[in-house]
């Protein structure tokens, strides 16, 4: 039997379906790749003997000719998504060993569809980060390296541990959350394909939040039809959260491979920053070039609020994750450090219990929140956030999705920015926007930089346009026939 | 009331006070405000917790319906505007008994604008409440400091139970005129059904916000107690915290902007922190929750559901049933009262029921400590004793005995009356008889009486003690005068 691992999820549900192997079968091939990936620091958690049994429960159901639309298929998941019975971290030293009592959504729906789990993925503490070095559990490390070199490389952030199990085959796909660009950074830093959908598609409903008006759930997978599979999972409205859209789900698989025949492409021109580098400028005009070639019309649009998007985006999500963290205060559950007065548990416990990036945010998104500053700066980040939303409206009027390079570089080394806070959030600048305007946005592989690193496009749709997403996003794979993977070196 | 009397005289000359209250009123509600957990008394310590009340991670609010229609129904109450948009703003502090390290309230927008109540004063004059506003809250829970020496318990049942806040406008001048206003909001929200009312568990609970200062001048510097859950409390705190303010200012002193607690047993208050010492609640929208847009056509059906509130009702029972403004405003304080004054009204002299219910029934339910619904006695029983009056059975002095048996459990009123005897004695071969012999027992007075006839009532007097008050006054009197020659 070929090594399971490396098949895409579409292939491995027909070979499931057909069974040609068993659930157990490819679990158990994912466990052993886990094992001997581990200097790849992906997971926080594994899972084996949960999974093992999903598994078998799944053959069983496969066996009675039954199961739903992931039957069988092994799963990472963010640890940012709350597992029952299972330790849920954020990669936090302040949730310590938290069990939650209950099971998010999104993998309900996961598991309802009959997929695996095989452990829960690392990333950025509380999912504030770019590279995974703010983890409490280290950094995970990209599974590419620079030709010749084995400096080791950052696979993005948020989402860097399911990232780099979906590009070094430790999952057949992942859950993953993004908040300012956590999902389409390490897709595209790792040569996976990532989406982000529309604010509102997938419910919060037991992810640790962040961000909660830009925080939305999405898969990484290694085919944009495999991410389409995903979503549609993951999807759906839920009565418990009151931000989820009540809006059917779509086939989105059955959008890819639709011919883009006509479709407007918006080049927004203010995504051409100074300093960018060649590679990715050629990258991009490949990107309009291949669209072109599938009968896309090309038009430059202009979204000129998009200087203000960082700057805002950096007020929002720090103001609102200063509220969502105060509830990590050592009195219910996780880590509780210091006494004997209130006064000093409060300070000792967060004091032990964040990183120094999330303290950093905290204390952002306490002073813009705070008396004689909120106007200035939160209320003034709203209405740019307005404007920015406005902007997309207006290209709207003459394109139907918009072609832009994902991240300003390629993956870059673990420590090269870490300390650079500006810099880093620079990571961000392509994929902000989106989430302000709680539009979708995809990443995908379209390219190498000249060190062999992946390099991604992203495309960005109308609010619960997806569907034009995924068959633009299966055009440009089709096109770029980004078929490369990590050499394996871990 | 003249304006005047509210003025206290200090040292100085006379001040004016002004108060501003906000009632926190629990909404009547089986569960909580954005949660399914139970809402309700006596349950044991966090076991009316759900996860999105111990603020657990990735869990998220939802708004429970049936508390909006319960703000939107006090708001129509208070005759207030109705915000068909209103959004939930975070209002972020730590404490061990706020799991979420915010409460979830309205700030920039709340769901009720601006309201107007009358009031009644306890001399029967009125005046005006302006209603500032009314938002919808979450409460805290319950941090209990007295179980260990050492340990503080939380107790989360409380946690996430709707509030509405009703603020008022600093529109009082006397401590009188503060506990009047909480008793009419209490009463109106009691009719909606939007909250019960009861005070001492803390479901009805007022800050009052104080200040003095001369009589036409400038507001004062005000100062915030808060907490304060009895009408005698709110008095006692305002009479106190009033002459605190008087005797700063006129030693020369000003007042500082602060929170104080009022300590009941020292009947004082202190101070709890002051404006520098206040928190930044940095207040932002809730992002969580989608802003509350109100179906107009929603609000007109709670509209048109809402009962015959208690100004409306007062003013028919005055001009429907005869009745003072003092009696209707004494039965209608009380929906149960007004109902069961309506039952006993039914068919009968409306004014003689309200009497007997006023003055009798309520009278005695207070010396016990109880109010019309734990009455002994049954509407129809009221308007039982009441036939009997109208219909000559009983006079009103028997009447009140026949009260009495019936407080007792006795019977009804035609039972009590069959059972002691006491029907009154209308036979006039009877009466005869008593005055005949009283007459020719008292020849002197039988002189007396036609020379004066005042004294014709020393002879009514005989004659009802003589027949064990059965007699009917009136026909005592008729035939008396003509046995007097009268």
């Amino acid at each position: 039997m070929s090594d399971l691992t490396k098949l895409t999820l579409k292939a491995a549900l027909a070979g499931l379906k057909a069974r040609d192997f068993s659930s157990v079968d490819i679990t158990k091939a994912h466990i052993e790749a886990i094992e001997q990936a581990r200097g790849l620091n992906a997971y926080v958690l594994e899972t084996p003997d949960r999974a093992l049994a999903m598994a078998a429960a799944s053959d069983e159901r496969l066996a009675r000719g039954e199961g739903g639309a992931l039957e069988g298929a092994p799963l990472g998941i963010k640890d940012l998504f709350c597992t029952e019975g299972v330790r849920s971290t954020a990669a936090s030293k302040i949730l310590g060993n938290f069990v939650p009592a209950y099971e998010s959504t999104v993998t309900t729906q996961l598991w309802r569809d009959g997929a695996v789990m095989l452990g829960k993925l690392n990333l950025d503490e509380f999912a504030m980060g770019s590279s995974n070095e703010t983890s409490a559990f280290g950094p995970v490390i990209n599974p590419w390296r620079r030709s010749g070199s084995d400096a080791a490389l950052t696979p993005g952030g948020s989402s860097g541990g399911s990232a780099a199990a979906t590009a070094a085959d430790l999952c057949l796909a992942a859950t993953a959350t993004d908040t300012g660009g956590s999902i389409r950074q390490p897709a595209s830093f790792t040569g996976t394909v990532g989406i982000k959908p529309t604010y509102g598609r997938c419910s919060r409903w037991g992810i640790v939040a962040f961000a909660s008006s830009l925080d939305q759930a999405g898969p990484i997978a290694k085919t944009v039809e495999d991410a389409a599979i995903m979503l549609r999972s993951m999807s759906g409205h839920d009565v418990k959260d009151s931000t989820s859209l009540p809006v059917e789900v779509p086939d989105f698989a059955s959008y890819v491979g639709k011919s883009v025949k006509g479709l407007r492409i918006g080049v927004p021109k203010e995504y051409r920053i100074p300093g960018m580098p060649a590679e990715i400028e050629k990258l991009w005009a490949d990107g309009i070039a291949w669209l072109k070639d599938a009968g896309c019309e090309i038009v430059e649009v202009s979204l000129p609020h998009t200087k203000y998007a960082l700057p805002a985006y950096y007020i929002v999500a720090p103001a609102e994750a200063s509220s969502n963290l105060a509830r990590y205060d050592g009195m219910r559950y996780g880590l509780r450090a210091g006494g004997p007065s209130l006064t000093d548990v409060y300070e000792e416990s967060r004091a032990q219990g964040f990183g120094e990036e999330v303290k950093r945010r905290i204390l952002i998104g306490t002073y813009v929140l705070s008396a004689g500053y909120y106007d200035a700066y939160y209320l003034k980040a709203q209405k740019v956030r307005r404007r920015i939303a406005d902007d997309f409206d207006q290209a709207w009027q003459s394109c139907d999705a918009l072609l832009t390079p994902t991240t300003p570089s390629a993956a870059f080394a673990l420590g090269e920015q870490s300390d650079d806070p500006i810099a880093m959030y620079l990571n961000d600048i392509f994929t902000v926007t989106t989430n302000l305007a709680g539009l979708p946005g995809l990443s995908l592989p379209a390219g190498r930089d000249a060190q062999g690193l992946p390099l991604g496009l992203q495309l960005i749709g109308r609010a619960l346009d997806e569907g034009t997403l995924f068959s633009l996003a299966g055009a440009l794979e089709k096109a770029a026939g980004f078929t490369a993977k990590a050499d394996r070196w871990w | 009331m003249s304006e005047k009397s509210k003025l206290i005289q200090g040292r100085t000359g006379p001040w004016e006070i002004v108060l501003g209250l906000e009632i926190h009123a629990q909404v009547a509600s089986n569960s909580k405000l954005f949660s399914g957990a139970a809402v309700g008394f006596g349950a044991g310590p966090n076991e009316q917790v759900a996860l999105v009340d111990a603020a657990m991670p990735g869990m998220l609010p939802v708004i429970n319906r049936h508390c909006v229609e319960q703000a939107v129904r006090a708001g129509l109450g208070l005759n207030a505007q109705i915000n068909l948009w209103s959004r939930f703003d975070r209002k972020n502090y730590f404490y061990p008994d706020l799991p979420q390290g915010y409460q979830i309230s309205q700030f920039k927008d709340p769901i009720v604008g601006e309201g107007i109540v009358e009031v009644e004063r306890d001399d029967g004059t009125t005046f005006i409440v302006g209603v500032e506003r009314l938002h919808l809250e979450q409460d805290a829970g319950k941090s209990i400091h007295d179980l260990d020496p050492n340990f503080t318990y939380v107790d989360l049942n409380r946690a996430g139970t709707a509030l509405m806040e009703i603020v008022s406008k600093p529109d009082m001048r006397s401590s009188d005129e503060a506990a009047s206003y909480v008793k009419k909001i209490r009463t109106i929200l009691r009719y909606l059904g939007a909250c019960d009312g009861d005070m001492e568990k803390g479901n009805l609970r007022a800050d009052v916000n104080v200040s003095v200062r001369r009589p036409g001048a400038e507001l004062g510097t005000r100062c915030e107690i808060k907490n304060v859950n009895s009408y005698r409390y709110i008095q006692q705190a305002i009479e106190y915290e009033a002459r605190r303010q008087i005797e700063i200012l006129e030693d020369g002193g000003s007042i500082h902007q602060e929170t104080r607690l009022f300590d009941p047993t020292k009947i004082e208050t202190r101070s709890m922190r002051s404006k520098e010492e206040a928190h930044d609640y940095r207040y932002f929208p809730d992002p969580d929750l989608l802003p509350l847009v109100l179906d107009p056509a929603w609000v007109q059906s709670i509209k048109d559901s809402l009962p015959e509130l208690p100004d409306p009702k007062r003013k028919r029972f005055e001009s429907q049933y005869g009745l003072s403004h003092y009696d209707a405003g004494v039965l209608v304080a009380d929906q149960a009262r007004a109902a069961f004054y309506e039952q006993a009204a039914a068919g009968r002299d409306a004014k003689l029921v309200a009497n007997w219910t006023v003055n009798n029934l309520l009278g005695r339910l207070a010396e016990n400590g109880g109010d019309i619904e734990t009455s002994p006695i049954p509407p129809e029983d009221i308007a039982g004793l009441v036939k009997l009056i109208e219909d000559g059975v009983i006079s009103s002095k028997i009447a009140k005995e026949v009260f009495d048996h019936m407080w007792a459990g006795e019977g009804t009123p035609a039972q009590v009356v069959e059972k002691f005897g006491l029907v009154q004695i209308t036979d006039t071969g009877a009466i005869e008889a008593s005055i005949d012999k009283i007459m020719a027992a008292n020849p002197d007075k039988v002189e007396a009486a036609k020379e004066r006839p005042q004294a014709l009532g020393w002879f009514v007097g005989q004659v009802m003690r003589d027949t064990g008050g059965k007699a009917n006054p009136a026909a005592v009197n008729e035939i008396l005068k003509v046995k007097l020659g009268l």
